[in-house]
């Protein structure tokens, strides 16, 4: 495995610190967990790496060219907006293929008509899917129904083996325990 | 004699009926439907600013809108939730109201902006229309795939390194164009009308995107027809016969 990513000491937040000092890696085609309480920073964190919320001390190196993925918690802005599943994962330059049964018959439906559930499988395939070396995930089970999140295991265990690193955030420990090489807890005071 | 007098209106109109359904969809797309309002009070302000200044009211308007869209991003982040449309649109109108108030002259071209002038469209207007949206679908459908991914997912049109400044201030601009071009052959609100209805009745009732953007086209091309034969048969102006054609096949079909 290579490394994608190393975090040394990494402390960040928005307008002042928000977690404590953290060590991470993420190897290509290894699939590593964030998990702790709520407030802890983990959402933050993933934002830090992605560009977005600020590093107040510590350092990210990322491997040179590399291209990161990030789903967020909330649901792409599409209620109301007569965009299609066929169009938004031509959006990202996501591949249909390999998508469960019950949404692939469903991918000239407009996003607002479909359920919560499926809206979300939905988004989060199109980043998955999206070309990206490094896929970060924020709460990727939220919505899903025990079909999606079995699916969703699934094809993350494809994606990793076929080169991908993963970075999650979960507050559902059963899927991370499944999904995950590596798991990392988050807590207020010290990382364990 | 009659049909060649307004010819070169009737295609004047028809170019802005067929540009703006189509901006509309990108302007409700990015939640900035207010903004295509503030663009036409704003060149309307600019058009009698020119005038009393003796400089063409056109080049006025256009050069004040363009400022309007260009400028609005500046302030984007300090006027967050439409603040910045909504405080050009009131600035726009009230400089209006004011100069009209204060210049006879101001007063008549004012009053033909907001009630719109097509059927005085001359081929000075039909051209820079014509071109200029040639220019604009071409564009829209350059950054379409752009505008739709920083809305759907901001965060990977950042990761992708794209360039914002197209779909940021090049769309603003060529948005207060379009909408300062068509106002002041259509007047503020058939322009309004037009960039706001189409899109609004195709977003409720189309299946994807793209059937989203024939449906404003087409419901803006045929409006605009029967408003335009309509105006003509009763001998009313324009610009309120059409935006009262649009609100009635909007509260019907919506």
């Amino acid at each position: 495995m290579s490394g994608l990513l190393r975090a040394e000491q990494l402390v960040v937040g928005w307008q002042q610190p928000a977690t404590q000092p953290l060590d991470l890696t993420v190897a290509a085609g290894e699939i590593v967990g964030l998990t702790g309480p709520n407030g802890v920073g983990k959402s933050t964190l993933l934002a830090a790496i992605a560009g977005r919320a600020n590093v107040f001390s510590g350092r990210i190196e990322q491997r040179p060219g590399l291209r990161l993925g990030l789903l967020r918690q909330d649901v792409p802005p599409v209620v109301g907006m007569p965009l299609s599943g066929r169009e938004l994962l031509a959006l990202t330059g996501a591949s249909p293929e390999g998508l469960p049964a019950w949404l692939a018959d469903r991918l000239d439906v407009r996003l607002d008509k479909l359920s919560g559930g499926q809206r979300h499988y939905l988004a989060l395939w199109a980043i998955l899917q999206a070309p990206a070396d490094l896929v970060l995930l924020d709460e990727p089970t939220n919505n899903l129904d025990v079909a999606g999140v079995a699916h969703l295991t699934e094809h993350l265990r494809d994606r990793a083996a076929a080169g991908a690193g993963i970075l999650v955030v979960s507050h559902d420990t059963a899927f991370v325990e499944a999904v995950c090489d590596r798991v990392i807890g988050l807590r207020g005071h010290d990382v364990s | 004699m009659s049909a060649e007098l307004f010819l070169i209106p009737f295609l004047t109109g028809l170019a802005c009926a067929i540009v703006l359904p189509v901006l509309g969809c990108y302007l409700r797309l990015r939640d900035e439907w207010l903004a295509a309002l503030a663009y036409s009070h704003v060149a309307a302000a600019g058009a009698l600013l020119a005038l009393l200044a003796g400089v063409p009211p056109a080049l006025g308007g256009l050069s004040m809108a363009a400022l309007a869209g260009a400028g609005r991003r500046l302030f984007a982040q300090r006027l967050s939730g439409g603040a910045s449309d909504a405080l050009l649109l009131v600035g726009g109108w009230a400089i209006t109201v004011l100069l009209a108030a204060n210049a006879p002259m101001a007063e008549r071209m004012g009053h033909a902006l907001f009630d719109g002038q097509l059927y005085f469209s001359g081929s000075q207007e039909l051209w820079p229309v014509a071109i200029g949206g040639v220019v604009a679908l071409l564009a829209l459908r350059a950054l379409s795939s752009r505008l739709l991914l920083a809305r759907v997912y901001p965060d990977l049109f950042r990761l992708r390194g794209l360039p914002a400044w197209p779909i940021q201030i090049g769309f603003d601009l060529m948005a207060a164009l379009c909408l300062a071009m068509a106002t002041m052959s259509l007047g503020v609100m058939g322009a309004f009308a037009l960039v706001f209805i189409p899109p609004w009745l195709a977003f409720r009732r189309a299946a994807n995107w793209r059937s989203g953007l024939r449906w404003s086209l087409a419901i803006g091309v045929v409006a605009y027809v029967a408003a335009f034969a309509l105006a003509l048969g009763l001998d009313q102006p324009f610009g309120p016969v059409l935006a009262l054609l649009l609100v009635l096949v909007g509260l019907l079909v919506a």
